[in-house]
């Protein structure tokens, strides 16, 4: 088991031949992802990576049955190809794109929550079930199968922390790169939820950063709704107030989302929380046992 | 990205929502002759520069005459102003805008900004005009007036009822001028990609008219593109000059006061980086995020833009490759080596794809002040102890 996908999974790639969109789709079908499509308007009818190219996301989920959509698209397409793949029928859509516009994001949301379809991103790594099927950039040798799940704002920290975890002898169920922008798809709460009924994964990572209170949010629900043990880090103890790092969502403004804060609400519902990302391996051997 | 009070203001007039007559001057001149074409017979002049406090920091006085407008233009121009949001070393003001002064019968509070949490914009809205809205969220929450604003369906009759009566507008003829106010707002916030807009105070007049007395805009940079006019509002003097030099390079970079340079890919991974400095007991020179396409030139003008830092002691260079291939990170760190003139110990830590290649590359390199470093707690270790003076 594991949680949103698996090695039966169909998937598309909104963007499939772009430079981008042809280099992860190549790297995913090589670590066993079901890639059975791709839309890219205009060059319906070809053939690429083996795989047949269609106009329109509508086109491509009838001949193919695929129910995620892998999204490469430029940043201005990013909200017309979300909400072309909610009404076209798609579950799932992994939005890779880095900078697309915060209004079309919230666009793109309402219109998908509208359809039943949910979102991981954008700017984000993607999602990967260790050993059956990667639908991102993330390098796959590095996510060993295992019982860990993993949930993370950060790309290049999903790495760290799954890393880790196998170093010390365990690995990953899944693990979600949920994205750092004002307007996200799923998060913390929800993927909490999945990781609490997979009946494989034992213990979950989360790794969250300044700005925002999504993972005070996840505090609460952790408090509520989650028995198994949960292995926190917050980046961003040190970031001076008031200065951006780099994702548009890690901002402090007064008080509301310092890493502090959001460290100590995690603590005080029984949450491992580590003050370096280099103690996330230890913390979870120290929960597993 | 943020644009001055003038240009705020400039928006705001194109959407019909109504400002004090203003004209922006560069120099003494420019600023008498400005308050000569408005008139008088009172002109505020105001230094333009993106923080806020100005009043509070001397950069916002009243003139009552041609003359106290020239004196006054001339000790704003030029000065260091320092308020609560430019930090200690202040802002250089190069710009005073000069403004009809304004009948005010009371002073409110009006802003947009994006609510998170209920992922559309909301307006917020305080009869506690004039003072620091954070003060008022503290002491008096019940008199900030909050109203999510759906954007599928726009600013409606109900939400501006909301905002009348939330704010005690009685008088019939300035409901109607409120209504107008906050949905032209609300238009300018969505129209131009704004992250913010927020005026405080906005006035009302003896004749019942509000009149937006300041004005602060920010906005999406991933935007940018479509908003031509909008960026081309950009005012690069306001930003800072090393940042603006990594950014030339796909690098994103912020100058902290530490003594350990880092560069590491991923702004997550980076502000982790700065972390564990923390913890280990040393203290982050910087934030340097290189980038998904990192090779060996912008690796070199990190460690040149590191290096323009006199407090760094010791670089820490933390890479795990996902998209970045660690051998062209390996080559990047030889290549600037002989580029730049590396005179600090360098602790490197490179992990994820093609790592074995690089830590060939750089044990054969056998380069005397690279240090490697197995993973991030070592790297950071490592890095610490460099810049303490220990082996």
């Amino acid at each position: 088991m594991s949680i949103l996908v698996n090695k039966d999974t169909k998937v598309i790639v909104q963007g499939f031949t772009g430079k981008e969109g042809t280099f992860h789709a190549e790297q995913c079908i090589a670590y066993g992802t079901q890639i059975v499509g791709g839309v890219t308007p205009g060059k319906g009818g070809q053939t690429h990576l083996g795989q047949p190219v269609f106009n329109s996301v509508k086109d491509a989920v009838n001949a193919t049955g695929a129910t995620v959509s892998m999204v490469f698209v430029p940043p201005a397409f990013v909200g017309d190809a979300v909400m072309e793949a909610a009404e076209a029928g798609i579950e799932l859509a992994v939005v890779i794109t880095e900078g697309a516009p915060v209004k079309d994001m919230q666009m793109a949301k309402a219109h998908a929550t509208k359809h039943g379809m949910m979102t991981i991103g954008p700017n984000c790594p993607g999602v990967i079930t260790a050993g059956e099927c990667k639908i991102g950039i993330m390098p796959g040798s590095i996510f060993k199968k295992g019982n860990v799940g993993l949930i993370s704002k950060s790309g290049t920290l999903t790495y760290e922390g799954a890393n880790q975890v196998c170093n010390e002898g365990y690995g990953i169920t899944t693990a979600v790169g949920i994205g750092g922008d004002p307007i996200i798809g799923l998060s913390y709460k929800q993927l909490l939820q999945m990781f609490q009924e997979d009946p494989e994964t034992e213990a979950i990572v989360m790794i969250g950063e300044i700005g925002g209170d999504l993972e005070i949010q996840a505090a609460a629900y952790i408090k509520e709704n989650i028995t198994k043990p949960v292995v926190a880090f917050i980046a961003g103890q040190s970031a001076p107030p008031g200065k951006r790092m780099g994702h548009a969502g890690a901002i402090i403004s007064g008080s509301a989302g310092t890493a502090k804060e959001k460290m100590d609400a995690l603590s005080a519902v029984g949450v491992e929380v580590v003050v370096s990302p280099a103690e996330i391996g230890k913390a979870v051997k120290k929960v597993l046992g | 990205m943020n644009i001055h009070e003038y240009q705020a203001k400039q928006v705001f007039a194109k959407y019909g929502v109504p400002t004090p007559k203003g004209i922006i001057a560069e120099t003494v001149e420019q600023a008498v002759e400005n308050a000569k074409e408005l008139g008088g017979p009172i002109w505020v002049v105001k230094a333009q520069i993106h923080a806020g406090g100005r009043g509070l920091g001397g950069g916002v006085k009243l003139a009552k005459s041609i003359d106290e407008v020239r004196t006054l233009a001339d000790e704003i121009l030029g000065m260091t102003l320092v308020t609560h949001q430019t930090g200690p070393e202040g802002k250089l003001v190069n710009k005073v805008y000069i403004e009809d002064g304004a009948d005010i019968q009371d002073e409110l509070y009006f802003s947009v900004v994006l609510d998170r949490a209920a992922e559309m914009p909301i307006i917020m809205a305080s009869t506690e005009g004039g003072m620091d809205i954070e003060t008022v969220a503290e002491n008096t929450p019940e008199k900030i007036i909050k109203i999510a604003i759906d954007p599928a369906i726009g600013f409606q009759g109900f939400h501006a009822r909301e905002l009348i009566f939330g704010l005690g507008i009685t008088d019939k003829a300035q409901q109607k001028n409120m209504m107008k106010f906050a949905s032209s707002i609300y238009k300018a916030y969505m129209e131009t990609d704004a992250e913010m807009i927020e005026i405080n105070p906005l006035i009302r007049t003896g004749s019942g008219e509000f009149i937006a007395l300041d004005g602060k805009m920010g906005f999406d940079d991933s935007a940018l593109g479509r908003q031509p006019e909008i960026a081309a509002m950009r005012d690069l003097s306001e930003e800072d000059a090393d940042e603006l030099e990594a950014s030339k390079y796909g690098l994103s970079y912020i100058a902290l006061d530490g003594e350990i340079g880092c560069m590491v890919n991923g702004a997550g991974l980076a502000m982790g980086t700065m972390d564990t400095i923390n913890y280990m007991g040393g203290t982050p020179a910087n934030f340097l995020d290189v980038g998904g396409t990192a090779n060996a030139e912008t690796v070199a003008k990190g460690f040149e833009i590191i290096l323009k830092n006199p407090n760094v002691k010791a670089i820490f260079v933390n890479i795990f490759g996902g998209i970045v291939r660690c051998d062209r990170i390996a080559n990047g760190i030889l290549e600037a080596t002989k580029l730049v003139d590396v005179n600090v110990p360098v602790i490197v830590r490179l992990d994820g794809t093609n790592a074995a290649e690089a830590a060939v590359i750089l044990k054969n390199a056998n380069i005397d002040n690279v240090i490697a470093a197995t993973d991030l707690g070592d790297g950071a270790a490592k890095a610490v102890a460099a810049a303490k003076g220990e082996k």
